[in-house]
């Protein structure tokens, strides 16, 4: 693969058109798969009965929260260090899809903290740098839009996306460091699964679901972006 | 499925689903307008 020759807007932009709809159908197809096993094959939980199945949305969505962070605030500085055009446009595109999960992540965490934690809200360290995450995406899309010269935009937002990438390790080790409401990791590279199989399939398969997702919304937006500032 | 937890649960699928339409309308409105 031409690495150096796709860096350019001009020739990332056919390629970004060909493969957003690949993308935007695995996403599909896994998200039907996704819910089926989350909402008909998985089984109740023991303790938490029907209401645990909002993990199917809010986990892969929190986990997809901080990855699109970490790889906007990963384009941002290269960008920044390397002056390419593409890296700044592609930090751009994928804020709102960011800020998208990240939202969701808490609406769908409030309305599952209700039943069980019996309040919709507390200002948990899991929660609030969660919350600080969204800030962090608004921030990072306002200061853009308030500046009219793009690459000095993308200069601006690129140095609070690499301050604000701080954020991603608190989130991550909220739970260990403070004696957090809200629970430890529901899954772990390091230890064996703690959940049902079916569970655990559930949650990957809407985990690679989103994943899709972001990547073939972002390569459309960045199409778009590609337009509105090179024609 | 049915129970107490109707409303905590399908609003947060619902609400879900809802915002990432919204995210597929307006980026394909962005991009009709970005075309012109």
């Amino acid at each position: 693969m031409k690495w150096f020759w796709y860096a350019s807007p001009q020739t990332f932009y056919p390629l970004a058109g060909r493969m957003a709809p690949w993308f935007a159908a695995a996403a599909a197809l896994l998200c039907i798969a996704g819910l089926y096993v989350g909402l008909v094959v998985a089984p109740s939980d023991a303790q938490q009965g029907e209401v645990y199945r909002v993990i199917y949305i809010h986990v892969p969505a929190a986990w997809m929260s901080m990855f699109i962070y970490v790889v906007m605030a990963g384009w941002a500085a290269f960008g920044l260090a390397f002056n390419t055009r593409l890296s700044g446009m592609m930090a751009s595109a994928l804020a709102p899809t960011g800020a998208l999960f990240a939202a969701i992540a808490l609406w769908t965490g409030s309305l599952w903290g209700r039943p069980t934690w019996g309040t919709y809200w507390v200002w948990d360290a899991r929660l609030t740098s969660e919350l600080i995450l969204l800030f962090l995406y608004l921030g990072f899309i306002a200061l853009q839009a308030a500046i009219d010269d793009p690459r000095r935009a993308d200069r601006a937002g690129a140095l609070l996306a690499i301050v604000g990438a701080v954020n991603i390790p608190i989130i991550h080790y909220s739970v260990v460091w403070w004696n957090t409401l809200h629970q430890g990791a529901s899954v772990s590279v390091t230890r064996a699964p703690t959940m049902a199989a079916q569970m655990l399939t559930g949650l990957l398969l809407m985990a690679f679901a989103f994943w899709m997702y972001a990547i073939a919304v972002t390569l459309v937006r960045v199409r778009c972006i590609i337009r509105e500032r090179e024609g | 499925m049915s129970g107490d937890y109707l409303f905590y649960l399908w609003g947060s699928y619902g609400v879900t689903f809802l915002l990432l339409f919204l995210e597929i309308f307006f980026l394909l409105k962005r991009k009709r307008e970005a075309k012109t």
